[in-house]
This record gives structure tokens, C-alpha cells and sequence, in this order.
């Protein structure tokens, strides 16, 4: 059922302008006719930025200064076609030109051993916080951040005058936000100080709590999904596509990433991580490999279920009717453990399905299987 | 304030106990599938299941089971202070508060997909009524031979002297029958959940567990995400716990900033990687299993005097 839940940048930037915190005048397009016309709405120059779920995007070369048309129709289609980190490029965010003179940082986030939100702030923004050693924290409970405290924070930033009471109205508002729309992270970098000392969220980064999704019916606008997610989600699956050619399936979270982490020490590559969770039935363990059948890419199947919970019986009948309808075709390495073992096996004597005790010879087959 | 109680005092109580070893339990939610199910496989295993709850359903009975429309009612008629939570998530915190303002002084949470924001309401609550809450999204708490409250199966467990502590469910079952099959049976094992805030987080179920007379070893089942286990090795130094501890941590190959299948488990930038969780574990004197099937072994040669570490030993908790 769970997804990442980061919000695009400039939908991050349409709840920071919601909640009154200032961000550069754009324009959000996906498809080159879209983008000409806010090109021509916005003005040269202006920076092109691609829409994508992952950081690293600057480096990448999914940022870029268009200063006429010409670099717009060269750099437009190049930065939408673009993939980073294996996250195509969703949209394209065209942005007005920021005077700056100076980069802060500020970020809120659910720390979950302290149960209340965190508040990061540093006067060096810009880059990734972990490698910022000037910085100040401060747990500030789970409501919303009062004048008093953001103001601290300000303080101990070094600012004052008009700056210091933007940053702190800033933070405040960014707690509404965190508050108000649920979210785990909500995170300002940079914000920039202009050459006038107004300040302004160049880049924006939220992640929300998908599990409190029934009480946003307004955030629903923002859900970035694939097909496959999609059709996984009404399964009641977790499911993460990767870039590798080996499908794993099991049940449970713990133990489908136990199996991810031991096919990587194998020298295999995972094409996904699929998790049918605990009250999986025939007809769901049927789905997932309905779902892989159609990932393309995948060479093989590689499952790991400990029963208990899940009848293996019940696995074994999905795969049976699976090779018999032409759903699966590729081999699938099986690790059945649990209540009634043996009389899985029995199910699936004489199929393609390889069936293992032990998970590690099931990975070591698969690893050995797909590369023939 | 005072940390979590020992957690054989609450699951199964002292020798003098009218009630030692049969702690009546409450099941909200008995009467729904999964409630339903997990009542019988509960009240099978030798569980005092002494009342269940569905609001509307009060007066009738579930195999043997009376139901009751209220917590409140239920606990006042079997005195029971346990109760395991089975409802939708999004009625977790109507039912979570209604348990501890009828007293429940150990609430286990079975509900995936509870808010974070609810979960944060009901702790507080919880603090303030002195309860403890484990999970949500927790397979429960089980005494091998004694108590089983959740939903994990029976087969993985015999009763021993090794604590396991897990944030998920089914390599907990995993790897307490790779240690049942080395002879390593378990004390209890309990599960704290996979969401981002757990009821009781790792060091809380260390204090619950660390004092168990006779206490062998400690297995913890860590997974991405947070900084749970970091903290918990940092509290291993600090107490100078005797025992010998082994880990295990999933989700080194996962991707950052995907959520792997538990609301919990996703890395944010270095917060919450497998590679600080190990190398807080190191610093600990803890050895973390690199295979599920490898946790017995390390432990085995932990408890044999292997790596240092291994204190006093039994019962010096």
C-alpha cells in the first residue's frame, strides 16, 4: 500500500505558496507545447528544472539556465526525456531568476526516537545538510513552532532585524505546513537571502505520511503513481521498482528486504521489491506475478514466503495456475517455508518452479538461473 | 517517570498471582476476520482470552468468549489489563484511547497504516495513564509456552532464555525458528512494529527484557530507518549489559528515499542507513548478521566467549 510520498518540487512549492512562504514566480509544464507557452508567460532568462523524486538532480544536469529560445528548445526536451537515479523526469519546472546573496538552510523533520519534530537550521544552505557542521538543532514538540522559538532559531543563526523575523515567520509557517498536511519532512534548501534581504524557498522538499492520505482528499492532486504502483496499491502490495532483472515476492517488509540485501551479496540485481504482506491469498500471490509479467526486464522470479500466515499451499496453487495461462513464463526460484511444505512441493512438481527450503539456494539457483 | 515494567510481569506475572501464567486478555475488534482468527489461534495457544470487544455485539459470545460493546465493561468484568487491538486503522485511535482510559495498562497494536498523528495522540495518552503501548503495526508480544498476544504463528518458538526484539514481523518468525533449531529457545520475543514511531522503541524493550532472571542472550532484528537501533547500541554501552547481544539489520540494498514496504523503513539522507546502524552495533561489541541464518552462529559464538562483550552472564541482569 506504501509508496514514497516525496513531493515533486514545485508541488512542494504550491503548499509553501499556500501557506504564505515566499517562492520564485514559475511555471510547471509536461510536454514541449505546455512548456513554450509558460516559457513565453515567464520571460528570459529562467532556469529549467526537472520535476524528479530523488536528490542529486543539480548534478545530474537536470537544472538549466535558458537564456533565449534557442537554449529553451535544445535544453526543454533534454531535461524531460531525462532519468535520474532511475526516476524519469515527471514535469518541468520553469523558474524566474533569483538575485541571491546568500544560502540558508531550513528543514523540519519527525524525529522518531524524540516523538516530535526536529528543526534543522543552518546559515550555510545550498548543499546537503549532513556535510553542514554549522547548524542548529532543536526539538520543538509536535504542534506548530511559536514566535518565541523561531525566533530563537533565528538568533542563532546569526540574523536579525527584517531577516530574523522572515525566518522566524518562515519557520512558523513551515510547521503549519508539517502539521496541517502531516508530513515527516519539510525541508527549505536553500533559502535564499536576496540582494533586497527578503527571503525566498528556492527549492522545497515535503514527504507526507501516506497513511493519514483518507484525511487529505485535497493532496490527492499530487500523487505521483505508475501504472504498476497503482495496480500493486489496489492489491494491497508494497511495491518499489529497481533497475535490476530478478523479481522478488515474499511476505512482510523485513523479509522481503532480507532477501534484496542477500541477492545483492549474491551478485544478483532486483528488479523489484514486491511485498503481498501478511493476508495474502491465492488470488493476490496471482496478481503479483501478473504485475511482474508485465515489468518486461524481469529474467526471473525469485520468492521468499515464510508461512505461518500465508499458506504455501495457497502460493503453490498461484504459480500452477500461472504457468498454466501463460502469465509467467520466466523461471521462478521458490522458497516455501512453513505449514504444509511438502504438499506445496507436490503442487508443483514437474513445473518450471524450482522450490527451495533455503533461502540462499534459492537466490544462489536465481543468480545462476537468469544468466543463462 | 519511570521506565516500561518488566515485561514478564505483565505477560505472565509473579508465582503468588491468583492469575500467574493466564493474565486475561481483551481483544478489540473479536468479532472482525482478522480479529476473529487470531482470538482462536490465540485462545489455542493457551492464551487467556477472557473477553472481546465489539462495539454493538455487547451480550454476545465468540467461542466461549463474551463480548462486550465497551472496553471499560469488559475490563471491569475480568479485571484484565491487556488487550490486543485489532480494529481498521483509522479507528486505532478511537479504540487505542478508549483501552487506556479503561485502565489497559499494556496495549498491543496490531493495525498497519495508523497515522503517525494518531499514534503520537495515543502515546501521549498513554504516558499520562503510566500504559505502555506496543506497536502499531506489530505482530505482538509472545512468552513462548506461556502467552501469545498477536498474530505471529506458534512454530518459530520455544521456550528458552534468549530475547528477541524485532521491528518486523516475519523475519522475527524468521529468525526465532533459526535460533528454535539451534537449540536456542526464547525467553519472549517482541515484536515493536515497522511505522516511523513505535509505542515501545528498541531501548524501551530492552528495559523490559534486560532483567529477565536467567536471560542468555539478546537477538535484535533491526531494519532501515530512524535511529532505534543506534540509540539501543548506545544504551547497551551505557548499562553495561552482561549478556551477549547479536543483530541483524535489513535493507542495506534498499534504495534512499523509498519506502520499503513499512511506513518505517525508508532512508533520508543519512538518517536511518543500514551502514550507521551496523557501525553503531560495532561500536557496541555487537556482531550483525550479514543472513538470517547467521544469527544463531554468532550467537553461539558470542555466548562461547567469542569477541568479548560477554559479562557476567546468566541471571546478572
Amino acid at each position: 500500500m506504501r509508496r514514497a510520498v516525496r513531493l515533486l518540487e514545485y508541488q512542494a512549492k504550491e503548499l509553501f505558496s499556500e501557506f504564505g512562504i515566499p517562492v520564485p514566480e514559475g511555471r510547471t509544464s509536461r510536454d514541449a507545447a505546455q512548456g513554450r507557452k509558460d516559457a513565453e508567460e515567464l520571460g528570459y532568462p529562467f532556469v529549467a528544472k526537472a520535476q524528479v523524486p530523488v536528490g542529486g538532480r543539480g548534478k545530474a544536469g537536470g537544472v538549466q539556465k535558458c537564456s533565449s529560445a534557442e537554449e529553451f528548445e535544445l535544453r526543454y526536451p533534454e531535461i524531460l526525456g531525462m532519468s535520474i537515479k532511475g526516476e524519469r523526469t515527471r514535469a518541468v519546472l520553469l523558474e524566474r531568476v533569483a538575485d541571491v546573496s546568500k544560502e540558508l538552510y531550513l528543514s523540519l523533520f519527525l524525529n522518531r526516537s524524540k516523538r516530535c519534530y526536529t528543526v534543522i537550521a543552518s546559515a550555510e544552505g545550498g548543499v546537503e545538510i549532513e556535510s553542514v557542521r554549522n547548524r542548529a538543532v532543536r526539538e520543538v514538540g509536535s504542534g506548530e513552532v511559536g514566535e518565541g522559538e523561531a525566533r530563537a532559531v533565528a538568533a542563532e543563526l546569526g540574523l536579525d532585524g527584517a531577516a530574523a523575523a522572515d525566518f522566524a515567520g518562515i519557520l512558523g509557517r513551515l510547521s503549519e505546513l508539517a502539521v496541517k498536511k502531516e508530513a515527516e519532512l519539510a525541508e527549505i534548501n536553500p533559502l535564499a537571502v536576496l540582494a533586497d534581504g527578503s527571503l525566498l524557498a528556492l527549492d522545497g522538499k515535503v514527504m507526507t505520511d501516506d497513511n493519514s492520505n483518507f484525511r487529505h482528499p485535497e493532496m490527492a492532486k499530487y500523487r505521483e503513481i505508475s501504472e504498476l504502483e497503482e495496480r500493486a496499491e489496489r492489491s494491497g502490495f508494497s511495491l518499489v521498482e529497481l533497475d535490476g532483472n530478478v523479481a522478488v515476492v515474499g511476505n512482510g517488509a523485513g523479509l522481503v528486504m532480507s532477501t534484496l540485501d542477500m541477492l545483492a551479496d549474491s551478485g544478483g540485481r532486483a528488479a523489484c521489491f514486491l511485498d503481498v504482506g501478511g493476508g495474502a491469498t491465492a488470488e493476490s500471490v496471482y496478481e503479483a506475478l501478473t504485475l511482474i509479467g508485465g515489468m518486461g526486464r524481469v529474467d526471473g522470479i525469485l520468492v521468499n514466503l515464510y508461512g505461518g500466515i500465508v499458506r504455501t499451499t495457497t502460493v503453490a496453487e498461484a504459480l500452477v495456475r500461472a504457468y498454466g495461462d501463460g502469465t509467467v513464463g520466466v523461471p521462478v526460484f521458490a522458497r516455501l517455508k512453513g505449514a504444509e511444505s511438502d504438499r506445496a512441493k507436490e503442487m508443483l512438481a514437474g513445473s518450471k518452479t524450482g522450490i527451495y527450503e533455503d533461502v540462499e539456494e534459492a537466490i544462489s539457483a536465481a543468480v545462476v538461473g537468469v544468466r543463462k | 517517570m519511570s521506565g516500561p515494567p518488566p515485561v514478564l510481569d505483565i505477560m505472565a506475572g509473579a508465582p503468588g498471582d491468583a492469575d500467574y501464567r493466564r493474565k486475561p486478555v481483551i481483544i478489540q475488534g473479536i468479532t472482525g476476520k482478522f480479529g476473529s482468527r487470531h482470538a482462536r489461534l490465540m485462545v489455542e495457544y493457551g492464551t487467556n482470552v477472557a473477553a472481546g470487544v465489539t462495539p454493538g455485539k455487547g451480550g454476545q459470545e465468540f467461542d466461549g468468549v463474551p463480548v462486550y460493546d465497551t472496553v471499560g465493561e469488559a475490563a471491569a468484568a475480568t479485571g484484565a489489563r491487556i488487550s490486543v487491538v485489532f480494529v481498521p486503522a483509522r479507528h486505532f485511535l478511537a479504540a487505542a484511547k478508549e483501552a487506556l482510559e479503561a485502565g489497559v495498562k499494556l496495549l498491543i497494536a496490531i493495525p498497519e497504516h495508523v497515522p503517525v498523528r494518531d499514534t503520537l495522540e495515543v502515546l501521549e495518552l498513554a504516558g499520562r495513564r503510566g500504559a505502555t503501548v506496543v506497536g502499531p503495526n506489530t505482530p505482538g508480544i509472545i512468552v513462548p509456552g506461556i502467552i501469545k498476544a498477536g498474530i505471529m504463528p506458534a512454530s518459530p518458538f520455544k521456550p528458552g532464555n534468549v530475547a528477541v526484539l524485532s521491528k518486523s514481523g516475519t523475519l522475527l518468525y524468521e529468525i526465532s525458528n533459526a535460533l528454535t533449531q539451534a537449540g536456542f529457545g526464547q525467553a519472549v520475543t517482541i515484536g515493536i512494529g515497522g511505522d516511523p514511531i513505535n509505542g515501545t522503541r528498541l531501548t524501551d524493550a530492552f528495559e523490559m527484557v534486560r532483567g529477565i532472571p536467567g536471560l542468555r542472550g539478546l537477538v535484535v532484528v533491526g531494519e532501515i530507518g530512524g535511529d532505534a537501533e543506534e540509540l539501543l547500541a548506545e544504551r547497551i554501552i551505557d548499562s553495561g549489559f552482561g549478556a551477549p547481544v547479536v543483530a541483524y539489520v535489513a535493507g542495506r540494498a534498499a534504495p534512499r528515499e523509498k519506502r520499503m514496504g513499512h511506513a518505517g523503513a525508508i532512508v533520508m539522507g543519512d538518517y536511518g542507513s543500514a551502514e550507521s546502524k551496523v557501525s553503531m552495533f560495532n561500536k557496541a561489541n555487537v556482531p550483525v548478521a550479514r543472513r538470517p541464518a547467521e544469527v544463531p552462529v554468532l550467537l553461539a559464538t558470542k555466548m562461547e566467549g567469542g569477541g568479548g562483550g560477554a559479562g557476567p552472564g546468566p541471571g546478572s541482569g
